[in-house]
């Protein structure tokens, strides 16, 4: 490692019209090293490291890159570089091949088609040597969001990177996944690249990283050495003040049945099972969680119960109705809320202003609609409150909640959710996204629905979301429900059989 | 945590300050951007005209100004203004909803036919009514020609841009068989219809000039289809159903219904337009009633950025290039294909500054 940090930000500034994303941000990153970068939702980090790669240009300040100052105007700038970035929310064309989103963009289309062959060979060869098990022509729409992060990160590696800033990745992965990426970024420094990586999870952070800077209002506000810090240290350092991981619970029995499944059974888009009679019960006053390594039929369950998705057979019945096939429309009339997996593909619009995306689901009703017209003041108003609290970072109501960070969009789809005042609600991952403070709070507002008498189904790949707040733990594995667990921390061993579809052991005890 | 979570802090301006400066600085590049796009088109022009050996600043100016001599002259831009200004506002509402209806010209045929055929066959109706039903027709006819392709879409997803790009072939086609044959005037040399009764005629603004009370339509039609999109529950159902259809479906929007709705209104307003150009224009159905309008409607809507208000003043644009470069064509030995190229020229560099725009924005 030479004396000369490898890349250093100096006094980075950054506004969004009033906001101040970075307010002259300093960094330095060494050469070799996996450098971690924390911060509340909205503390500038995707924006900082955007202006690394090229996406955003800084208003002052400079990026000394090898001793060089560098101003990119673009990522393909950046690249040239080899500085590579996989971004928050994945920048693939989706109906394209890996291969065609690697070359898109890149110099004539004549020349590279005629080496195409050159192009597969080359990304199965760098896939061979990061085992990345990605195909080249594989469609990209087909894969799994797992899959499409490895896409990612082998696109920047298939342009030839030796700096890689990786946001957020484990976001959106499940546990082994998450092992998979981490030992990756090993790998990668092996061979000499250096790695920047966001998250959100300490516990990894803690893991990986070499050095960990923490980032506050838009500038850095500590950087330490892994060895010298712990998780306890670093939450402190991001929100100002101690994270409870053990939230209190009052002690209240659940009541009446809110949500019966009876023998639930669906098919995934591709048409293959998915659910394979499911039937559980969710009573008012708890919250029932659902544990499963992804892609075990916890996606399809969550579309069907909502009306997503079309049920085979079975019955749902909430609030002693039967809604099992109804439209979305009558189930959301039905007091269900739901808050989805894929934010951006059915939680928010994007281009919409937080205003409507807060009245999404209620866009024809009193108050915010009368006779047939939108009601400007009182979705304004509703959503300033909204915004107010869950402390959604935002401009003002009216800005596109595209231009959010991440963690903020998912704080208002909770808080839209919530506001709708449902007797059931359908959560699958909770905190996607967010940061451990607002983790905190969203969790606590979670269960100030349960000791109101709602009833709450949280699916999460995250087994501390489930321990933090469950009342009882179901194990899914291939479309059906194993087993149930108590949210004991001491029989993680036995959830973790149960998870990978080992049901020999006697797990229905306690 | 307070301290913390305060949201963010307002540095630069105080919010009322700032947010009326983003808005008028959004509005000002809203407005700038065609008028550049427009101005680098014809510099364009007039360079293309000047390498072919003419007065390029000359035959710009004739094309931009020339159509404004006296008020009869601008009453035919506003007429020609009618069918671009309703078939473009229409086609806005499709877009929004991401539906490419490409087929505005058949469905101004479609118009066309059916409001001769109420024009011709009932007779001795009060103007109140025959005139008003004659509109109707025209509008609903389109909108249901506009609603097969839309029912193709939504029942075996087949692409609007396809089929409503097929649907005018035929429109085409079925007018030119109804003027040669079945709705052929017996005592006409020419392909031509019987001629409307006169109540079914659209009225008259001035009685000695050929613009009619469709150019006052149009207006209104935009306008209302501007606060359907922006202020009504429907309008940004529809809008939501454009831009995310999954996240339309989470919400209860019914994508089908939302989809059908907005390719039928696009189809009723250049059914609409095909309707005045039959009853307001030429009172006989004729092969080539339209020259094109259909299509020019894409731009004009492209134009105004989807914007059902905009497209009134974007109509107005297109209608005033088309009648200028008939004069152009008129008073000087221009051929038409270079006037052609240059509507085309006008349409690219459009297209181009909307990206631009787009761009800005973001950067902005
Ligand atoms: N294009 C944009 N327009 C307006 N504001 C923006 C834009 N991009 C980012 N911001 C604002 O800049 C601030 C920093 O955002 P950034 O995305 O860097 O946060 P983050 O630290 O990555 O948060 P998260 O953990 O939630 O991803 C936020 O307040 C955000 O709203
Ligand atoms: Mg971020």
């Amino acid at each position: 490692m030479s004396n000369k940090p490898f890349l250093r930000i100096d006094n980075i500034r950054k506004r969004f019209g009033p906001i101040v994303a970075s307010d002259g941000v300093s960094l330095e990153i060494e050469e070799g090293e996996i450098h971690s970068l924390l911060g509340e939702n909205g503390a500038g980090k995707s924006v900082l490291m955007s202006m690394i790669c090229g996406m955003v240009r800084p208003d002052e300040g400079e990026i000394v890159y090898r001793g060089e100052v560098v101003r990119f105007n673009s990522p393909r700038e950046a690249i040239r570089q080899r500085i590579g970035m996989v971004h928050q929310h994945f920048m693939l064309v989706p109906n394209l091949t890996v291969a065609e989103n690697y070359i898109l963009g890149q110099g004539s289309a004549l020349r590279v088609i005629n080496d195409m062959d050159k192009v597969h060979a080359r990304i199965r060869a760098l896939s061979d040597r990061y085992a990345l098990d990605v195909r080249p022509d594989a469609v990209v729409e087909d894969l799994s969001v797992g899959e499409q992060q490895r896409v990612e990160i082998l696109k920047a590696l298939f342009h030839g990177i030796d700096l890689l800033i990786l946001d957020e990745p484990t976001a959106v992965l499940t546990p082994q996944e998450t092992d998979r990426l981490l030992s990756l970024m090993g790998d990668l420094v092996k061979d000499g690249k250096t790695v920047v990586f966001i998250s959100h999870k300490l516990d990894e952070v803690m893991r990986v990283s070499n050095r960990i800077s923490v980032m506050r209002d838009g500038r850095v506000v500590h950087t330490v050495d892994v060895g010298e810090t712990n998780a306890r240290e670093l939450a402190r350092m991001m929100v100002g003040r101690d994270v409870r991981m053990e939230l209190p619970r009052s002690p209240e029995p659940a009541g009446r049945i809110v949500l019966s499944v009876e023998n639930l059974t669906c098919r995934a888009e591709t048409g293959l099972p998915a659910v394979r009679g499911v039937s559980l019960d969710v009573r008012a006053g708890e919250i029932v969680g659902i544990a499963g390594v992804s892609g075990n039929g916890q996606t399809e369950l969550s579309l069907a119960l909502s009306g997503l998705l079309p049920v085979d057979s079975g019955r749902v019945v909430l609030n002693g109705k039967d809604i099992t096939g109804l439209d979305p429309a009558r189930i959301n009339a039905s007091s269900f809320s739901h808050i989805p997996e894929d934010r951006h593909k059915h939680g928010i619009v994007m281009s919409l202003s937080l205003s409507e995306n807060a009245i999404l689901q209620r866009y024809d009703q009193a108050p915010f609609a009368a006779r047939g017209m939108l009601n400007g003041r009182a979705i304004g108003e509703h959503t300033r409150d909204l915004i107010k609290r869950f402390r959604v970072k935002s401009r003002d109501e009216n800005q596109a909640i595209g231009s959010l960070s991440g963690g903020n969009q998912q704080k208002l789809v909770v808080a839209r959710e919530l506001a709708r005042n449902p007797d059931f609600i359908l959560v699958n991952q909770l905190a996607r996204g967010i940061d451990i403070g607002a983790m905190e709070f969203v969790m606590e507002e979670m269960l100030k629905q349960r000791d109101n008498g709602r009833a709450v189904l949280l699916i999460s790949t995250e087994l501390e979301e489930l321990f933090a707040i469950c009342d009882r733990i179901l194990v899914m594995f291939h479309g059906e429900i194993l087993g149930e667990l108590p949210p004991d921390r001491s029989r993680l061993d036995e959830l973790g059989l149960l998870m990978a579809g080992k049901t020999e052991q006697p797990a229905l005890a306690g | 945590m307070e301290q913390v979570n305060q949201g963010v802090r307002e540095t630069v301006y105080p919010q009322a300050a700032h947010t009326f400066y983003r808005k008028l600085s959004q509005i000002a590049l809203s407005a700038v951007t065609p008028i550049a796009a427009v101005s680098v088109a014809l510099a364009c022009g007039a360079v293309l005209l000047w390498l072919n050996g003419f007065n390029g600043l000359d035959a710009i100016t004739v094309m931009v100004f020339g159509s404004f001599q006296d008020m009869r002259a601008v009453g035919e831009i506003l007429l020609k203004a009618t069918p671009l200004i309703l078939i473009g506002a229409g086609l806005c509402v499709a877009f929004r909803c991401s539906i490419w209806n490409i087929g505005a010209e058949g469905q101004l045929y479609a118009g066309a036919i059916a409001a001769t055929l109420v024009g011709t066959s009932l007779d001795g109706l009060s103007v109140w009514i025959h005139a008003p039903l004659v509109m109707l027709a025209g509008a609903l006819a389109g909108a249901a020609w506009a609603g097969i392709a839309g029912y193709l879409k939504v029942r075996f997803r087949a692409s609007e841009i396809v089929t409503t790009i097929m649907l005018n072939y035929i429109a085409l086609i079925l007018t030119s068989y109804l003027v040669t044959g079945p709705m052929k005037d017996a005592s006409a040399a020419y392909p031509q219809s019987a001629r409307l009764v006169r109540e079914a005629w659209t009225p008259r603004i001035v009685s000695d000039m050929r613009l009619h009370i469709g150019i006052l339509i149009a207006v209104v039609l935009a306008v209302a289809l501007y606060i359907f999109l922006q202020r009504s529950s429907r309008g940004f159902a529809l809008r939501v159903v454009g831009l995310n259809p999954h996240a339309a479906r989470y919400a209860g929007m019914d994508v089908a219904r939302n989809v059908m709705v907005a390719i039928c209104i696009s189809g009723a307003m250049a059914g609409l337009a095909g309707a005045f150009e039959v009853a307001g224009v030429t009172h006989r159905l004729y092969q080539n009633i339209s020259p094109g309008y259909g299509f020019e409607g894409i731009a004009v809507a492209l134009l105004a950025n989807n914007n059902p208000l905009a497209a009134i003043l974007s109509g107005g644009l297109f209608a005033t290039l088309r009648s200028g470069s008939e004069v152009l064509q008129i008073t000087s030995q221009v051929p038409q294909v270079l006037v052609l190229v240059i509507q085309g020229i006008v349409i690219l560099s459009v297209v181009a500054f909307a990206k631009l725009r787009d761009i800005l924005r973001i950067v902005a």
